[in-house]
């Protein structure tokens, strides 16, 4: 019963590497399975939309009742799943109405009229061209697509609100509570969130990949439009190089695609 | 050795212990996840994904890449090794993989946890195809917690 300590390491050794041997040769038959999905591939879809930079135009004269604002944002809520929890405090929101104090706070123009800066203003994320919600989340959960939609990961996310405090438009929101419980109608097609994830207008993406235009946009009799900036015939980039748009807080150097129309049809 | 005689007894106790759940558990059937076979709901066409032997070592790294196709890269479709193309999404799974059983709460849960957004999902006695087998391998399903339930998916 008397070994010494170097022979008990080295059978204690001995035993470790027969039990490690053990686990190359499951390994092994493992990789054996990998190789049959090895000639899988991925693609998008046909019938997908898409752009180079996606863009939308918010036309004001297309907003004057209640109603105009209403069914823009029920399309979108009904759609995502956003719940409708009753207070501010924990409220979500992926598309809404604002004054102008708060829309284009900083940029005030003082010759402005009355009567504009009374407008209610239907506002959203603005997919920034330089958005600073990406730069600031630590775990790529925000992130910019090609197409210039700044997307979100909802797995990735982490909950530490970051890019709340980054984006300066307040464009994002986060699950205080769990949102199941206060979503009316549920929509089967598309996912819900949980508690402690940040969510906000994704410019309707999974809609894009089926062909289809954001939710609000369908629904704003003309209010919204959509479309590519990229190209010189798209509708957008026509109000936009020809008319008088306006966009929020410019000043900061995020360059959102969101822009507002003003003034109105042919005047501008 | 210096009480060389202690140690390598009270060594062997160890590992007596650590061991012995394997030694009396050995030999005995084990009847492994239930339902899983009733739990398919047969259509015209019932091939999976991939294979059998493939989604059952592999599903959790399929459905890692999916997600990191379909959300980060805009890819959806996806082209299995026989070149069958699927639509990317849990959808394309539970098409098959459940009973589509109706929801038992509010319309919101999931009849594959028997919970309402309760992280306890484990303690479910759900007998739906992916619980079956996560509650048997006492791995937890967290992809309910926003996904519709095969309900949904199956209307
Ligand atoms: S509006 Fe806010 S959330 Fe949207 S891209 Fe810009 S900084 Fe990010
Ligand atoms: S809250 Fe989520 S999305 Fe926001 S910065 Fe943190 S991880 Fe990123």
């Amino acid at each position: 019963m008397s070994i010494n300590r170097r022979q008990f390491l080295r059978r204690a050794g001995i035993v470790t590497a027969l039990g490690l041997g053990g686990s190359f040769v499951i390994n092994a038959a493992g990789s054996k399975l990998a190789e049959a999905a090895a000639e899988s591939t991925y693609g998008t879809s046909t019938q997908g939309l898409a752009a180079k930079h996606w863009a939308m135009v918010v036309d004001m004269s297309k907003f004057k009742s209640k109603d105009d604002f209403k069914r823009v944002s029920q399309a979108c809520d009904l759609i995502h799943n956003v719940p409708d929890i009753g207070n501010t405090k924990d409220e979500i929101k992926w598309i809404w109405e604002d004054d102008y104090e708060h829309t284009f706070s900083g940029g005030e123009n003082e010759y402005l009229t009355e009567s504009f800066k009374e407008l209610p203003f239907v506002v959203m994320c603005n997919h920034c061209e330089n958005p600073p919600c990406v730069k600031a989340c630590p775990t790529g959960a925000t992130f910019k697509r090609p197409d210039g939609i700044v997307d979100m990961d909802y797995h990735r996310c982490i909950g530490c609100r970051f890019c709340m405090g980054a984006c300066p438009f307040s464009a994002r929101s986060f699950n205080f509570r769990n949102p199941r419980p206060f979503i009316k109608e549920n929509n089967p097609d598309y996912p819900t969130r949980t508690q402690g994830v940040v969510e906000k207008c994704i410019f309707c993406v999974e809609r894009l990949a089926k062909g289809q235009k954001p939710a609000c946009v369908e629904v704003s009799k003309g209010g919204l439009i959509f479309g590519d900036l990229d190209d010189p015939n798209s509708e957008v980039r026509k109000i936009i190089s020809s008319k008088f748009t306006i966009r929020r807080k410019a000043e900061l150097g995020t360059q959102p695609s969101v822009y507002y129309l003003v003034g109105g049809g042919e005047h501008a | 050795m210096y009480k060389g005689g202690k140690i390598i007894a009270s060594l062997i106790i160890f590992v007596a212990f650590l061991t012995f759940p394997f030694f009396y558990n050995m030999g005995k059937v084990n009847a492994g996840p239930e339902n899983l076979d009733s739990n398919i709901k047969l259509t015209a066409n019932t091939q999976c994904v991939e294979p059998a032997s493939f989604m059952r070592a592999n599903h959790m790294q399929l459905l890692n890449d999916w997600r990191q196709a379909y959300v980060r890269d805009g890819k959806t479709v996806y082209t299995n090794s026989q070149g069958k193309k699927f639509e990317i999404n849990l959808d394309t799974c539970i098409k098959c993989h459940s009973t589509g059983a109706a929801s038992n709460t509010a319309g919101v849960s999931n009849p594959a946890l028997n919970t309402t957004g309760s992280s306890k999902t484990l303690a479910s006695n759900s007998d739906q195809f992916c619980v079956s087998c996560h509650n048997y391998a006492s791995v937890e399903l967290t992809c309910w917690s926003c996904h519709s339930e095969p309900g949904g998916a199956t209307k």
